[in-house]
């Protein structure tokens, strides 16, 4: 699949602006962050301005994004509707939780629930964008049931190092659990995406030429004469095969940049060393989570390349 | 709405006759003339005359090798013509994923359209489609499928033998057939009982509404005559005596 630009900008910044409007919710209600609205008003506004970025980026991949009101009328069946629907409906708990916090600070009832809510609408969001590639039979790199636990300890952890990071500049205490909790969560996710790869490099495709063809009591098929000379929008879209050729590199840089240096990065800040340290384990998770999303497209295949011949 | 509609009775469709096909596109360019000024026009195409072309077109011929050479004794694999484009599957993913509604199935006779006034292009219907049914055109920012002629098979104003999809009738082997696969009466469904007409990619369960036609299975070529032993020219004596004393 054609790992465009915006998709995969979409899910890497909006999967970290609700990991950590998530996790300012939960840390909040149980009393680990700065109490102060100075902290809380600008750790809301930067994870919102994260997931905004991300959906903002997103109306470049439609070929029509004047038209992209219209996206939130099928919820009844549509993880794409029911993704644009949470996003807007974060937006009010969320807001509230930035106001209450500055207002009435990080302790009061409002700021809490208002909290606690804004975190529930946010991992519904990035439970959403997984779902619609989770959803999607024709990708098998994508219809199995790794991919809602990864979409989702990946928001927590890219979140969690940015709550760090900001963290750091008003109480180092609260960035020390914040960096904790990221280099658990850097494990956590590690392990799900490490597993994610072993799974898709095992499993089977579902259909085979034969199979797509109808062709298979006859013997074996293979495709003699393409219906076109040049590529099409089919190969383009779900047929892109570059990112292939180099999946172990961008593996291993994935996993280097995305995941192994965040953690000791994080562990080496939670021991109080260097300031900077944790803003840089922050800016390396979304660099190296960029790059496992671009892989994630990259290396998925869809099944109307096997009417071209091509593997799927 | 992109919930599926309760099936209706009525489910129109394509039958092709993957025996017949000889592989010639006409169904393809039909298509294309139609449906570039039809319900779904434009099919936009960039550089149609020059190197890298690049367009929607809603039927696809490709041409597969299906079976193997036994090694020797006569080749048993053939060549197969297949014509892809939108099988109005009953179970169509590509409506249910579509964010905003401009993707549907109709009820009254299962054609899966698009409606190009409200439909986004954010591409998600041609992600969850197996068999590449739908095209994006990136000129009008919109997705593009086959409409099974809807503007031709209700069509009142041209004549009633033309009322079918304009890749049917074009067809110079007559290797698509038109009508109701819902009605086990209807003459497409007696050709697929008949033929033993099957689905597409089975296994992803959309449940295609159309049929396509196995090649039938050929006569073994009957071996060629043995060659009649030679006989020497009755009237040549001389012959005669030659093959008699060699034939010794």
């Amino acid at each position: 699949m054609n790992p465009s630009f915006s998709v995969v900008f979409l899910t890497t910044m909006s999967g970290a602006g609700y990991g950590m409007l998530a996790w300012l919710g939960i840390l909040n209600a149980l009393g680990m962050l700065p109490r102060t609205g100075t902290f809380g008003l600008p750790a809301v506004a930067v994870a919102l301005a994260l997931t905004v970025a991300g959906l903002l980026a997103s109306t470049f991949h439609l070929g029509r994004p004047e038209r992209a009101w219209r996206a939130i009328s099928q919820w009844r069946t549509s993880w794409l509707s029911r993704e644009g629907v949470m996003a807007l409906a974060t937006f009010l708990p969320a807001t509230g939780f930035a106001v209450a916090w500055a207002a009435l600070g990080g302790g009061a009832t409002a700021t809490v629930v208002l909290g606690l809510l804004a975190a529930a609408c946010g991992l519904l969001t990035v439970a959403s964008q997984a779902m619609i590639y989770a959803s999607l039979k024709p990708v098998r790199q994508w219809h199995n049931a790794a991919v809602l636990p990864n979409f989702l300890l990946l928001a927590a952890f890219s979140g969690v190092a940015c709550i760090a990071a900001m963290a750091m500049f008003w109480q180092p205490g609260a960035a020390r659990i914040a960096a904790a909790l990221g280099v658990l969560g850097g494990v956590a996710a590690l392990a799900a995406k490490l597993s994610y790869w072993r799974r898709i490099d095992r499993s089977q495709p579902v259909a085979t030429i034969e199979s797509a063809t109808g062709l298979g009591f006859l013997g074996a098929v293979r495709s003699l004469e393409l219906p076109h000379t040049e590529e099409n929008y089919l190969l383009r879209e779900m047929g892109f095969a570059v990112g292939r050729k180099h999946a172990r590199r961008l593996r291993r840089i994935a996993v280097t940049v995305g995941f192994a240096a965040p953690i000791v990065l994080l562990a080496v800040g939670l021991l109080g060393a260097g300031a900077l340290l944790l803003p840089l384990a922050a800016a390396a998770a979304l660099t190296g989570i960029y790059v496992e999303r671009w892989l994630f497209f990259a290396e998925a295949t869809h099944t109307v390349t096997l009417y071209y011949g091509r593997p799927s | 709405m992109t919930a599926i509609p309760q099936p209706g009775a009525k489910r129109l469709g394509l039958v092709i006759d993957l025996d017949t096909c000889v592989g010639c596109h006409a169904c393809a360019v039909n298509c294309k003339e139609w449906n570039t000024s039809g319900h779904a026009a434009p099919l936009t195409d960039f550089q149609p005359y020059a190197a890298q072309q690049d367009g929607v077109w809603l039927n696809r011929v490709h041409t597969y090798e299906a079976g193997t050479s036994d090694g020797g004794n006569g080749v048993t694999s053939r060549t197969v013509h297949f014509p892809r484009s939108c099988l109005h599957c009953a179970e169509p993913a590509c409506v249910t994923v579509c964010p905003t509604g401009a993707s549907y199935k109709r009820a009254e006779d299962g054609i899966v359209l698009v409606n190009a006034d409200i439909c986004i292009g954010c591409k998600l219907c041609s992600w969850a489609c197996p068999y590449g049914a739908r095209e994006f055109d990136a000129d009008q920012g919109v997705m593009r499928k086959c409409t099974l002629c809807i503007d031709r098979i209700y069509n009142e104003t041209i004549p009633e033998k033309e009322r079918v999809p304009a890749c049917v009738k074009t067809c110079p082997a007559q290797a698509r057939h038109f009508g109701d696969l819902g009605d086990p009466e209807s003459a497409v469904s007696i050709l697929v009982a008949e033929r033993g007409g099957f689905d597409l990619m089975p296994e992803m369960g959309y449940r295609p509404t159309n049929k396509y036609l196995p090649p039938r299975q050929r006569k073994p070529a009957a071996a060629p005559p043995a060659e009649a032993p030679p006989t020497p020219d009755g009237g040549n004596k001389l012959l005669r005596w030659i093959d008699r004393a060699l034939s010794r």
